[in-house]
């Protein structure tokens, strides 16, 4: 039968004392799961940080003709609110609960290498700091200065010197520059441990889907983060060294910037979902009470949708007057990757269908993401039309649909995850009666923010601008919108009580609170620094019920 | 303590049986992805404003720039040469022939070397004799990102295994490195093969300007 451990303590080392000590310990550590912890807990600072910008935002928009803030200063809350929440939130704590998971889900002591995993941390946290550095550091020879003002994919040819003559758009490439190392370094180390250090009898088709999912987004972000990379040296290029790539007046092309970038971005949005696809695949099952539905068919979805992934980017430059041949190839190729993305969602629905479900905090964000997640993808759908698309293209339609998907899929995830994983993580249990709260009011919350959204932008409502006159019929859908975002800060302000209280005084875990069924759970809480002792062996998909009921183990049945 | 008790888990603690695969090897393919898609992003730009738009900006024709049609073969000659070279070197050092490896990781370092001479003479050429560089015209700003680039990462490589030679001198290159020193041949090969990309973009592609 299958050998597992016995959750031990016996290995940890003297815990250190002083707050010196306890400082140098967690910024020299090289283990897995206290990088993963630093990742999380910086991608949530960055994330009130990205939220307080959104704030700001939606309070000069929540009212027509409102002059809360400047124009320049509305430029430079959209561009640090987007690229924020993408690199400096999303990568890191999805790649921090990788970090955080992987070596416990698949059976090993540590990631494959962990002073590289170090150093990707520390890249990513500093060049966060760096872009942050901008608001007070970039005032350059020609007074203009503060944050980067040339939205979060900064086209070109705004971002030339011409154009742009202060350096914030320096300290975004180079900030963008360092911390896209730090994550190449961590994708390539996350593929290198799932690939390598699987424990005895963890065979790939025996892993779970949420390493099948960070397998996926490791090969992603190798493959996608180097062609932002390629095209942020060339710009760097054209804004020291006079080079021409993307300056139309001297014979360049800004359409240039618009394929590299989105060759990226597109693969980043998987990045972004996929991990949290993997999730949401942990989560349904535990609480459903049965085996993922459709295993198989799961793992080559993830497959599929990373391949095609490559091939849909031009979906975001419809308007820009590519070929029509050109055009109708990435809208078929967008109607393509609904499939496999269906196929998910189906089979989420089918683990679900005759389970004996308990409603849970991880739960409830599982279900409300499966919901949240699908209306985002098919507003997506609807955007791959090409001649719906150039009607609503640059519009707050647009900000409607992906904020559903990356607030109410990746975001809601990020959430499930919290409450699924914290008593893993710190030995002690989230407010369930909170959790639930914080639940409904982001729900509603969130609705009530991105849904009007859509509405305002088929009404005419662009994206990326300051103010709007009155009268217009954009006034309601604005002011619905800001007062969703209030009561979504009042879902993430329980949720911060939450946290510190549940930190000192919530209810003691044990190693395996929601009865589930993987490896991690098989450790203490929080696991040892050694994970385990012995290395644990498998045989089936879930070893931890194989360990539960002997009489009836899974690995007669795979 | 931390990493103390991670260096003390590898590789002894780890169930070799079970290590099908190498970390280095499969860490050393990620990172040639990685660099792939890099480049690509590069050789796309040439390929785009160079051979396929081929923009009248008053920069030179490629066709007739080059310093000497026989000098780029040649160092293309020793740069593939080289990948050959560093499999001896790894061989030898596998083996425990460790005179042999110093020769052939002394021939690799040379033919590299060789190869880097030959841009920086190109170089020269190009922006002291022609006057062309980044700023002047759209050629000059795709060929010196492209094949800096690759000449930089020669001279990372060459900079490793010179490093691994002045190792190997002081002693210090015993035979059960001989894997770690197989997974940096691994990086140089993967520079060698950028440049059969590079120099069909550059050099043989050029017919069509």
């Amino acid at each position: 039968m299958t050998v597992l451990p016995k959750p031990t303590s016996a290995s940890l080392p003297a815990t250190p004392h002083g707050i010196l000590e306890r400082v140098h310990d967690w910024v020299t550590t090289c283990d897995h799961k206290k990088l993963g912890l630093l990742y999380i807990f910086s991608g949530l600072f960055f994330f009130l940080i990205g939220g307080i910008e959104a704030g700001i935002m939606r309070w000069q928009l929540a009212q027509p003709a409102n002059d809360v803030v400047g124009p320049v200063t509305f430029n430079q809350m959209f561009t640090m609110h987007g690229t924020t929440m993408v690199f400096l939130v999303g990568m890191p704590v999805l790649l921090g609960f990788g970090n955080y998971l992987i070596p416990l889900m698949i059976g090993t002591r540590d990631m494959a290498f962990p002073r590289l995993n170090a150093w990707g941390f520390w890249m990513f946290l500093f060049g966060g700091l760096l872009l942050y550095f901008s608001f007070i550091g970039s005032s350059g020879l020609f007074g203009t200065q503060g944050a980067p003002d040339v939205g979060w994919f900064a086209y070109a040819p705004l971002t030339s010197r011409t154009f742009n003559r202060g350096n914030n758009v320096d300290y975004w490439i180079l900030g963008i520059l360092v911390s896209g190392f730090g994550s190449m370094a961590t994708g390539i180390n996350l593929v290198v441990t799932i690939l390598c250090l699987r424990c005895k009898g963890m065979t790939l088709m025996r892993m779970p889907i949420m390493v099948w999912s960070m397998l996926v987004t490791g090969f992603l972000v190798m493959i996608a983060l180097p062609v932002l990379t390629a095209a942020q040296v060339m710009l760097l290029f054209d804004r020291f060294l006079g080079s021409h790539f993307f300056n139309p007046q001297l014979d360049g092309s800004a359409l240039l910037w618009q394929h590299l970038f989105w060759f990226f971005g597109h693969p980043e949005v998987y990045i972004l979902i996929i991990p949290a696809f993997g999730f949401i695949s942990e989560i349904v099952p535990v609480f459903s009470r049965k085996v993922i539905f459709g295993y198989t068919m799961m793992v080559i979805a993830l497959v599929w949708i990373a391949f095609q992934s490559m091939s849909v980017w031009a979906h975001h430059m419809f308007a820009v007057g590519l070929d029509p041949s050109l055009n109708a190839f990435f809208a078929a190729s967008t109607f393509l990757i609904a499939i496999p993305t269906g196929i998910k969602v189906f089979n989420w629905l089918g683990t679900i269908w005759g389970g004996r479900l308990s409603f849970h905090t991880p739960m409830l964000y599982a279900l409300g993401f499966i919901g949240m997640f699908v209306i985002g993808g098919l507003t997506g759908i609807m955007l791959a039309t090409v001649p719906f698309d150039w009607d609503v293209s640059d519009s707050y339609f647009v900000v409607g649909h992906f904020h559903y998907v990356l607030f109410g899929g990746t975001i809601f995830a990020i959430f499930g995850a919290v409450f699924y994983w914290f008593p893993k993580m710190t030995g002690r249990m989230l407010s369930e009666t909170l959790g639930k709260w914080q639940f409904w009011i982001l729900l509603i919350g969130m609705n009530l923010t991105f849904g009007p959204m859509h509405i305002s932008g088929i009404l005419g409502m662009p994206r990326r601008i300051y103010t709007y006159a009155p009268d217009r019929g954009l006034d309601i859908w604005n002011l619905l919108s800001s007062v969703g975002y209030l009561v979504q800060f009042i879902a993430i302000l329980i949720f911060g009580w939450n946290v510190i209280h549940s930190l000192l005084k919530g209810r003691k875990a044990g190693p395996d609170p929601w009865d589930a069924w993987t490896l991690e759970w098989a450790t203490t809480s929080p696991p040892s620094d050694w994970n385990f002792n012995p290395l644990p062996s498998v045989k089936s998909r879930r070893p931890l019920w194989d360990a539960k009921h002997p009489e009836d183990p899974d690995y007669e049945y795979e | 303590m931390t990493q103390a008790m991670t260096n003390q888990t590898e590789p002894h603690a780890l169930a070799p049986e079970e290590h099908h695969l190498s970390k280095g090897k499969v860490g050393m393919s990620c990172l040639i992805i990685t660099e792939s898609f890099f480049f690509m992003a590069f050789i796309v730009a040439y390929l785009y404003y160079v051979v396929i738009l081929q923009v009248e900006d008053g920069g030179p024709n490629p066709r007739e720039l080059f310093y000497a049609d026989w000098m780029v073969y040649g160092a293309s000659i020793c740069l593939f040469a080289s990948s050959a070279t560093v499999v001896f070197a790894a061989n030898a050092l596998a083996r425990g022939q460790h005179d042999k490896f110093r020769s052939w990781l002394f021939i690799t370092v040379v033919l590299g070397g060789l190869f880097i001479a030959a841009t920086a003479v190109e170089w020269t050429d190009m922006i002291g004799n022609k006057g062309i560089w980044m700023n002047t015209c759209t050629f000059g700003t795709c060929y010196f990102s492209l094949v800096g680039f690759h000449a930089f990462h020669v001279c990372f490589g060459l900079t490793a295994l010179t490093l691994c030679l002045v190792l190997s001198f002081l002693g210090k290159m015993p035979t059960f490195q001989a894997e770690r020193f197989e997974v940096l041949s691994w990086y140089w090969h993967f520079v060698d093969t950028i440049w059969i990309f590079v120099f069909t973009t550059v050099y043989i592609l050029r017919v069509y300007t």
